[in-house]
């Protein structure tokens, strides 16, 4: 399918979301839409697919102006769309979900064996194999987002939108989806693949356009370097590689030993986990989301009772202390989901600055605030940390995410600690922020800090651990140094052993008592 | 302001170009289309009252008259009801604030400042009528900026008045100490009621909502209970009605008790409510884990604030300030407590979620809000006294002002502004889901 958008502008009130967009997707070909988050796509997505309205311009398939008022009729033109977040029922099986609101039927019932053997097919055209009698609730993201695609050329799409499809996969369930994606093409499909990720671009994308702030900067091609293509995204030069000299690390300050944690329902989701942060040291937390991390994090800080285990800081035993006893303890904590946990987005950008030292001299004394000293503070936090506000009266919701996060890391890294515990600190940041908030971690640990990363992006694991530890089904799979490469770390981040003789380390996950051991290869 | 949207798309907020220079005329106007609180409220009861209007005019039996004589003397049936409204605000006004001539006449002459038909008694009363609603509108207000919907202020306001009149009526010490020793034992009556929910929030998620509805319909009947226990009713009468306060227990009138008004230091004990919680709210340590506890629970949690201690501090503040409106009635007002106290239509400690939310759960807020209900309840006493037109009206008005405020998407269609915000309400009604 041929598509193109001409001169598409989408406004909200006085803000334009898309200015006049031109956009030529040819049929057979892979599409990037590469932007940083709030650069637009999703809004231009949002009217590609009839969610939204465009103010101007128009959309043209096979050469033919259309207009396309809701999904329904999206879907009907061979549009198909794969979500960031699916719209899937979990309960369903594969087959049910894929022919849902298109169901084969007879005689009133529904049709299973026709059904199944649509799907049959689909997955063996385009090498999308999965059982279509599954429960969706117990397959893996990466097979829910294969049923979400079986669902999408169920509805015989020819153009398919794929809405940051490898935020949520690990690095072999990425290399798969490539894989289906380029069968798609073979096959004639167009694909719509929108990013902000720079080694995915390069690695499928056959045109590449770059959007920011909703207008289109340029069209790019695949063998531009990552330097190139960041520049145009961010429309400044920006420094890729996170600078690190090697360090020595000191003492172990945060030790933990056979953490034993609960999630909501009962069930052990932080399984004996032991793990050593050393002063001067990055041990940066790897694992696909849901294995447990943001429960261990959560009993780390105290927001989580801990079952059994012994957690110590800096020689103090903090295990199930209460979260003002542990931020005391000297714990700087830059919380997964900042604006549900790390921030008060109705109140202003100073108080904010101030959170959880409130009663910390000179905010406050005897059991009033001083005003003055908070907005000294904030006024210095502002510059030091470049933090992009209109003032620090400002309400923190109406900051960027990237300022947001810079407005925690300045608060946290403006009190004494002996531990930061960042977790996601870069999700979805803008280059620019991503940058800076990489550097400050970097100079904390310079500054002999132990800081413990909890990411679930690959590159920012590589880029700033020391050490890596990765974390599967609430264990920790193995304790790395990161020069074993992105393959090994991928494989443990499944579950899997190490492939090669680079798992020096690998071993440790089997005792609980060995990681706190150095990596194998002394940095220094 | 086009040129700045797509700022707002990325971090690009240094670029905002400064704001062209106006006029002090047009800048006025920018602030009233921008729709700031204090206008929308403005705007809010202006069409409360117009609304008002039309009800005096579709219920008044002389004013249907004439409209069915339109046709033949249409004049007359908009004057007729002109005249009808206009009498029942000039009477609600007259009566709640002052009567511009009645006060002129005492100017020149210097009679009439004084007595039963004192120039200054609608005044008067109208301040006696508010200063138990501020005090209990404000420990409503520090609930919903914590996030706790205190429904059960009326409750803990009855309880105020048991406890105080208790010591009010019972113990016989110098005034200097039994006064404030009332004062706390009604502060105390309403913590003890506030502990109740607090507790079964803090420690077994009960929703407040519930626990204090119920508890409201429990201290009515305990109010019953001990009004007819020997301890605390009158000697020798048989139907409910306590012993009355000491003298030394009473909140004195505030122009002597010759004065004929009913004005009394609980005026003093409001404006030192509303001074403790404009500092407790902005200033105090305190008040700043209530609000952030309120505006995001779990951010509180995570930034070391103790959820469970806040909420039950929270009931504490909130029971504590509602059963000091309580015993601020008994003893500035009532001296005595009987079964009707504080029940059915008197029940202010329901009034105070309203007025709460009128103000914004601001105190100074709240004093407007206060100010403006009592105002309308008792002018609209005076307005049935001298038309007819029923009491309830004044009800309407404040019902319906209310209601204006709440939506303000209404107020910004009917009046054309630009962006109303909803600030408190929001923050009030975000409760329930919690």
């Amino acid at each position: 399918m041929h598509l193109e958008l001409r001169g598409v502008t989408k406004k909200f009130g006085s803000l334009v979301a898309n200015r006049n967009i031109n956009l030529n997707v040819e049929p057979g070909t892979i599409h990037c839409l590469l932007g940083e988050n709030g650069a637009g796509k999703s809004t231009l997505m949002n009217v590609l697919f009839g969610l939204l309205h465009p103010d101007e311009g128009e959309i043209l398939i096979n050469g033919k102006p259309v207009v396309i008022n809701n999904s329904g009729e999206a879907v009907r033109m061979g549009i198909g769309m794969v979500h960031q977040h699916f719209m899937l029922v979990p309960v369903f099986t594969v087959a049910e979900n894929v022919v849902l609101g298109f169901e084969p039927t007879r005689a009133g019932f529904l049709n299973h064996a026709e059904a199944d053997a649509s799907i049959r097919k689909a997955s063996e055209q385009y090498g999308l194999a999965v059982d279509p009698h599954a429960v969706v609730e117990e397959l893996s993201v990466g097979l829910q987002q294969r049923v979400e695609i079986l669902k999408a050329l169920n509805h015989n799409a020819e153009l398919l939108i794929l809405d940051e499809p490898t935020a949520v996969l690990t690095p072999q369930e990425i290399e798969g989806l490539f894989e289906i994606m380029r069968n798609l093409k073979a096959a004639g499909k167009s694909i719509l693949f929108i990013t902000h990720k720079l080694k995915e671009v390069k690695a499928v994308a056959d045109t590449i356009t770059v959007i920011r702030l909703g207008e289109v900067v340029g069209e790019a091609t695949p063998d531009m370097t990552e330097q190139e293509l960041a520049s145009m995204m961010v429309g400044r030069d920006v420094n890729l590689t996170v600078a690190k000299d090697p360090k020595v690390p000191g003492e172990p300050m945060l030790s933990v030993r056979d953490l034993v944690v609960l999630d909501d329902r009962g069930l052990p989701v932080v399984n004996g986990v032991s793990l050593d942060v050393h002063a001067g040291e990055i041990v940066a937390l790897a694992g696909v989301q849901g294995n447990g991390q943001t429960e261990f994090v959560e009993a780390l800080t105290g927001l989580r009772p801990a079952l059994r285990g012994k957690v110590t800081l800096n020689g103090q035993d903090i295990t199930n202390h209460t979260p003002r006893q542990i931020l005391n303890a000297g714990l700087g904590h830059v919380p997964e989901d900042r604006q549900a946990d790390g921030l008060v987005l109705s109140m202003s950008v100073q108080d904010n600055l101030v959170l959880n030292t409130p009663r910390v001299t000179p905010f406050a004394r005897r059991g009033t605030r001083n005003l003055k000293s908070v907005r000294t503070n904030a006024e210095e936090r502002v510059r030091d940390f470049d933090i992009r506000t209109t003032s620090v009266d400002a309400p923190t919701s109406s900051l960027s995410g990237g300022n947001q996060q810079k407005v925690i890391v300045a608060r946290e890294l403006s009190r004494p600690l002996s531990l930061l515990i960042a977790a996601q600190p870069t999700r979805g940041l803008d280059v620019g922020s991503i940058e800076y908030v990489h550097k400050r971690i970097v100079q904390e640990r310079d500054e002999n800090r132990a800081v413990l990363i909890v990411s679930s992006e690959l590159d920012e694991v590589l880029a700033l651990g020391d050490r890596v530890a990765v974390m599967f089904h609430g264990q920790i799979t193995g304790i790395v140094d990161p020069s074993v490469g992105r393959e090994n770390i991928g494989l443990l981040m499944t579950g899997s052993q190490m492939s090669d003789d680079n798992a020096v380390t690998a071993p440790e996950a089997e005792t609980t008592t060995a990681t706190s051991e150095q990596p194998a290869e002394d940095p220094s | 302001m086009t040129d700045q949207a797509t700022n707002v798309a990325a971090a690009s907020l240094e670029t905002t170009p400064a704001a062209p220079h106006r006029g002090p005329l047009r800048r006025a106007w920018d602030w009233y289309l921008e729709g700031h609180p204090v206008i929308v409220t403005g705007l809010a009861i202006f069409l409360g009252l117009v609304i008002g209007g039309v009800v005096i005019i579709l219920t008044t039996p002389t004013v249907l008259h004439a409209w069915s004589n339109f046709f033949s003397d249409p004049w007359n049936a908009i004057k007729v009801s002109f005249d009808s409204v206009g009498a029942a605000y000039r009477a609600m006004f007259t009566g709640s604030i002052v009567d511009p001539s009645a006060f002129w006449h005492a100017v020149t002459t210097g009679q009439g400042w004084t007595g039963g038909s004192s120039v200054l008694t609608p005044m008067s009363e109208t301040l006696t009528y508010a200063t138990p609603l501020v005090i209990a509108s404000i420990g409503v207000g520090i609930g919903f900026q914590t996030g706790v919907f205190n429904i059960g202020a009326n409750g803990q306001a009855i309880m105020g008045g048991i406890v105080g009149t208790y010591v009010g009526s019972m113990i016989h010490v110098p005034m200097a100490i039994h006064l404030p020793l009332t004062l706390l034992a009604g502060i105390l009556g309403g913590i003890i009621a506030g502990l109740i929910p607090g507790f079964l929030k803090a420690y077994t998620g009960a929703h407040e909502v519930i626990v204090t509805i119920m508890l409201n319909y429990v201290i009515v009947y305990f109010l019953t209970f001990v009004l007819l226990s020997t301890a605390l009713e009158a000697p020798g009468s048989a139907d409910g009605v306590s012993r009355t306060l000491d003298a030394s227990a009473q909140l004195p009138p505030i122009f002597g008790a010759s004065s004929g008004l009913r004005v009394n230091y609980g005026l003093v004990v409001a404006i030192v409510v509303v001074i403790f919680a404009k500092w407790f709210l902005e200033r105090s340590t305190m008040g700043f884990d209530f609000r952030v506890t309120g505006a995001n629970p779990r951010a509180a949690r995570t930034a070391g604030i103790n959820n469970k201690l806040i909420l039950i501090l929270c009931f504490v503040v909130s029971g504590g300030l509602a059963g000091l409106a309580g015993v601020t009635q008994v003893s500035g007002v009532n001296h005595y407590i009987d079964t009707n106290f504080l029940v059915g239509s008197a029940g202010i400690g329901f009034t105070a979620i309203t007025v709460s939310l009128l103000g914004q759960n601001k105190p100074i807020g709240i004093v407007w809000g206060s100010l403006l209900f009592a105002a309308l309840s008792v002018g609209g006493r005076q307005m049935q006294a001298q038309t007819g037109i029923p009491y309830d009206l004044a009800t309407v008005i404040q019902a319906v002002v209310v209601l204006l405020v709440a939506s303000p998407v209404l107020i910004k269609e009917v009046f054309r502004l630009r962006g109303a915000k909803t600030s408190g309400i929001q923050l009030a009604t975000k409760g329930w889901s919690s």
